[in-house]
């Protein structure tokens, strides 16, 4: 069997996959994030809860309305995304002209109170949600045999982070979150309403939480805690990306998951700091973060 | 010059805060004229003009455009029923290139400038249409500023000192640009401390001190009055 530094290859790899599939699920959650902290100046603690909703939004509606796991992985983002839109206008927006530590306040507030609930509903150990049927299986790459619904949700949050990148980078709508994100009241006092953006992207970044959760529902159980358990990583891979930069959340959050797979193989005792490791590093050397601007 | 006013401004008094910063300003503005405000740094210029917009959200008072109330309009209605801003510190955005700089401002009504005219106007802006907004020197960024208000068919645009700190080459281009403004028949609202720069465009001025208007005058006597103006502005 080949070695690399005395690793089994297929043992190397298989690291690499489970870090690139973690990475997948950073990169989504911290472009979510960023994306809100951006425009909004919120650091949104309730995006790990969005997550968890969006993994029990597509169980709830498979078991009790028989909704596949294909249109879940369409409406629980909507879901998700509609309740943010409420949580935003009736509360979050009354918070803006206040210091923004009331934002963090409330979304964590709100994290208590949906992961409380759901626990009470559903018991803090996870259900089972199976994958569908067309992804299920494993393909041959020949150096080694990669889990196909694996494959898929690499290939799902690339496509998603790619497709919001681009929302924001090329688009008429993205220029206005742009350039909202660095002068809302000039923007709006050119027309745009600002207020009406804010809320959107809210929603917007909620709704990639849930994506995110639907797409985690068959690897992860889904669980009221799963949420919580992540945020905190997906919180060290926005201050290693820098806070509010898209492309820095979406790079930072593969590469860091690929290097605590790496680290698992390499010196598996320091698998679960490594990234924690790495963000005191940048923030000693780069403290706006690798893609951050200076303010 | 019998006409109800394009833009009506009365007894407007506006607060930063607390302070309260503006104390009765009226001010008109006729369709196809350019007025000008002039003061001392701290007499209420840009205030007046960040009040009128409605970024300075603390105000009383009226503010009428074709008798249409603003006072009560949020913020991003006032560009939406015809006013386009541009602000002293230029506003350019960093993270957008210079054309979607130009293309930001929505569409408010028929009759703006098109793209295309506006690159004829300023052929600069055209050249570095790609590079990042705020790569542009001073000059050409002042002229974006008011390039992407063109395009809107906003019927009043607030100018705020859009010569500030530029070489004369650029003011007299500046000047060109607002006379070429004027012969389209667009209404403007300056503010402005060069007053020779002011002399070519201004139809009146007013004369403000201390967040009041004191002072307004048809443009040709300008000359007239240099010396009371020299003493108001310590110039």
């Amino acid at each position: 069997m080949s070695t690399i530094f005395g690793i089994p290859t297929p043992a190397l790899y298989g690291q690499i996959l489970i870090g690139l599939i973690n990475g997948s699920f950073y990169a989504m959650l911290s472009l979510g994030l960023a994306v809100i902290f951006g425009l909004l100046r919120v650091i949104n603690f309730a995006h790990g809860a969005q997550y968890m909703l969006g993994a029990f939004a597509a169980y709830l509606l498979l078991n009790y309305l028989g909704v596949n796991y294909w249109l879940a992985l369409v409406l629980a983002p909507l879901i998700v995304g509609v309740i943010a839109v409420i949580i935003e206008r009736t509360m979050l927006s009354r918070l803006y002209s206040v210091d923004h530590l009331y934002g963090l306040l409330l979304t964590f507030g709100l994290a208590l109170i949906m992961e409380g609930a759901f626990r009470h509903w559903f018991g803090a150990a996870g259900q089972p949600y199976a994958a569908p049927s067309q992804l299920t299986g494993a393909v041959n790459l020949g150096f080694m045999f990669m889990p196909i619904y694996r494959g898929w949700v690499v290939v799902a949050s690339l496509v998603v982070c790619i497709g919001t990148w681009l929302l924001i980078e090329k688009t008429r709508l993205g220029a206005y979150l742009r350039a909202a994100t660095e002068n809302a009241t000039l923007v709006q006092a050119f027309g745009v309403n600002v207020p009406l953006l804010l809320t959107l992207t809210y929603g917007l970044g909620a709704a990639l939480a849930a994506f995110a959760g639907v797409l985690a529902a068959p690897i992860y159980q889904v669980s009221p805690l799963m949420g919580s358990n992540l945020i905190i990583i997906v919180f060290a891979v926005v201050v290693v990306g820098g806070m509010g930069s898209i492309l820095g959340a979406i790079v930072t959050g593969y590469v860091l998951g690929v290097l605590e797979g790496l680290t698992k193989v390499f010196y598996p005792e320091a698998s679960s700091i490594v990234i924690f490791v790495i963000m005191a590093i940048v923030l000693l050397v780069r403290p706006a973060g690798l893609f951050g601007r200076e303010e | 010059m019998s006409s109800a006013p394009l833009l009506e401004v009365r007894g407007l008094n506006a607060w930063y805060g607390e302070s309260h910063v503006l104390h009765g300003v009226d001010l008109d503005i006729h369709e196809g004229e350019t007025v000008t405000l002039l003061g001392r740094n701290g007499a209420g210029k840009t205030t007046t003009l960040r009040a009128i917009m409605g970024i300075l959200r603390r105000r009383e008072g009226v503010i009428r455009l074709r008798g249409k109330d603003l006072l009560a309009l949020p913020l991003h209605k006032v560009a939406q029923s015809g006013l386009g801003y541009v602000p002293e510190e230029r506003g350019i955005f960093a993270s957008l290139s210079v054309s979607e700089n130009l293309m930001l401002p929505p569409t408010v009504s028929e009759g703006g400038m098109s793209v295309e005219e506006i690159y004829a106007l300023f052929p600069n802006l055209y050249e570095r249409r790609s590079s990042q907004g705020t790569k542009l020197s001073g000059g050409e960024q002042q002229m974006l500023a008011i390039a992407r208000v063109l395009r809107t068919g906003a019927r009043i645009i607030l100018l705020d000192e859009p010569t500030e700190g530029l070489a004369p080459v650029i003011v007299q281009r500046i000047g060109d640009v607002l006379v070429a403004l004027k012969k389209r028949g667009m209404t403007i609202l300056l503010v402005e401390q060069n007053f020779r720069f002011a002399k070519k465009v201004a139809d009146r001025f007013y004369l403000m001190e201390d967040g009041r208007m004191v002072n307004s005058f048809p443009g040709h006597e300008l000359d007239a009055r240099m010396d009371e103006l020299h003493e108001v502005l310590g110039v």
